[in-house]
């Protein structure tokens, strides 16, 4: 399997007045065209590890790397514009809550017709037809009304549908997806998941999902890693997840409620000084 | 012996979405009682119906056999106090714990209000020590726990629980979820909990409704859904969702 995404002993780093936070340190991964999970708590790292991939990392912010490679480009040395042009087409990502991430004052389809207008040199029309033939891929029943309306018309799911639309319309490689259905209602999730999980598998992309919750990232990736307090904790294949080593990684999945299970009260997780060395 | 709360073809339109289609439920005294849906199912709009927050077309809403009056007296809160989904948006930022502690207690004029928010403090697991913070300096589960504390400083008997564990990580909820069913314990409270989470639900609870469209749509002991004993289709599709993801073999 060759390799996308080459990521050794990334940092990242924020000064505050009070000292720097150091919110990455020191994660290496390899990405080959895979499904990856990162999972972890709020605050573990995994989204700034998914920005800094993307070059999405606050300016005031430092990130540093052995290796940060992406099919042989050098990502940290590359310059803005280059950046932008890898952004979007190459790399692309979905981010948690369509509410906030789309552009409030610009109809759906004129939003992914700007996506692949950007990234490609394709007439208004080749666009707009283009626009359709992925809204209809993200199993969109009426595309043609969807194009038409503005992202507060649509419903959570819809607008999540769209967004991952606007993301793969250029068709990137490497998809990150930042908690893309944490915002979603159950029975949405595993719809939006699906149709994620298809065009994935269609196209021989590479994707990063990002998540809090293990039980959903190991029932959809091929391998998961576990980020605490900017660290890898560990790495483990998602069907062996069971046999997890890391105390972290088993009290993270051991503390969830499970429907059939009488477990009062439930165990907590004991966190260890050492696990943040 | 009368129901704790009962709630008989309940109203509630805002404008002219009808929120909830005439909904009743039953819930005994020390019952811990579980609302599931989707979001627009209506079931927090139950809740706040309940506490006063929602605007009631018809219908009757019952506590310890007595209806309600509107505005809500005081009498009401000191006996129904309600926790919030948001812990970050259900403090004032702007005021001490201990202000925050202070505030119920002045007005249903408790005179012991220093030993109460040390008792309280204490019995949410967080000590003294965080009696002069603000709400910024606390974590999310941290200002869950004051929100709990707030709620149970007046010594009510009905806590309304509004997906108190949500907007928190799977740890932390654990942690919460327990201190809640400790809580319930020792005080003898009736709990009326509501989650999109179905397995929050069946561990917290002993009976659920699942509600759809303003509507319920079936009501359950968790036991038998725990034993997979339902019959509509909805609540079975929702089983299936909480299991995570699966790929069907295309």
């Amino acid at each position: 399997m060759s390799t996308l995404l080459q990521v050794d002993e990334l940092r990242v780093r924020f000064p505050t007045r009070t000292g720097t936070i150091e919110a990455v340190r020191g994660v290496s991964f390899s990405l080959g065209r895979e499904r990856l999970g990162i999972v972890g708590e709020s605050g573990s790292g995994k989204s700034q590890t998914g920005r800094a991939i993307m070059g999405l990392t606050p300016p005031h912010a430092q990130v540093t790397a052995k290796r940060l490679d992406f099919d042989g480009i050098d990502l940290l040395n590359v310059s803005a514009r280059q950046r932008r042009t890898l952004r979007g087409s190459r790399i692309a990502m979905v981010l948690q809550d369509p509410k906030y991430s789309l552009n409030p004052v610009m109809s759906v389809g004129r939003q992914i017709v700007e996506t692949l207008r950007t990234h490609e040199d394709v007439s208004r029309n080749e666009a707009r037809s283009r626009a359709l033939q992925m809204l209809e891929a993200v199993q969109i029943r009426d595309p043609e009304r969807v194009f038409n309306l503005y992202p507060h018309e649509v419903s959570g799911g819809m607008g999540q549908r769209a967004m991952i639309a606007m993301m793969l319309i250029a068709g990137p490689e490497l998809l990150i997806a930042d908690e893309p259905t944490s915002a979603l209602d159950v029975t949405v999730q595993l719809e939006v998941l699906g149709i994620l999980d298809r065009l994935v598998a269609d196209r021989g992309m590479g994707l990063i999902f990002i998540s809090h919750d293990l039980r959903l990232v190991s029932s959809f990736c091929d391998r998961v890693i576990v980020m605490y307090a900017g660290r890898i904790v560990e790495e483990i294949a998602a069907s062996d997840l069971a046999n997890a080593r890391h105390p972290y990684t088993r009290g993270l999945l051991d503390c969830m409620p499970k429907i059939g299970a009488d477990r009062h009260p439930l165990p907590t997780l004991q966190r260890q000084a050492e696990w943040s060395l | 012996m009368t129901n704790a709360l009962s709630i008989s073809n309940l109203e509630v339109a805002f404008d002219h979405f009808r929120a909830l289609k005439g909904v009743s439920i039953e819930v005994a005294r020390g019952e811990s009682f579980g609302l599931v849906g989707e979001s627009g199912s209506g079931k927090s709009t139950l809740l706040r119906a309940v506490a006063g927050l929602a605007p009631v077309q018809s219908g009757e809403i019952r506590i310890d056999g007595k209806p309600l009056t509107t505005p809500r007296d005081k009498a009401f809160y000191r006996t129904v106090q309600m926790v919030f989904q948001d812990p970050y948006g259900s403090l004032h930022p702007r005021q001490t714990i201990d202000r925050l502690l202070l505030e119920p207690l002045a007005i249903h004029g408790f005179s012991d209000g220093e030993q109460r928010i040390v008792r309280a403090l204490d019995e949410v697991g967080l000590g003294s020590g965080f009696r002069f913070r603000y709400p910024h300096q606390l974590s999310g589960g941290q200002r869950q726990r004051i929100a709990i504390a707030r709620a149970l400083i007046v010594e009510p008997s009905i806590l309304l629980l509004d997906e108190p564990t949500s907007a928190l990580d799977a740890s932390v909820q654990a942690e919460v979820l327990n201190l809640l069913e400790q809580i319930r314990r020792d005080r003898k409270l009736t709990f009326v909990m509501v989650s999109h989470d179905l397995a929050v639900i069946t561990h917290m609870c002993e009976r659920l409704v699942v509600m759809q469209n303003g509507d319920i749509v079936e009501q359950l002991d968790a036991a038998d859904l725990a034993s997979g004993k339902v019959t509509q289709a909805y609540t079975d599709n929702l089983m299936r969702a909480s299991e995570g993801f699966r790929r069907t073999i295309a």
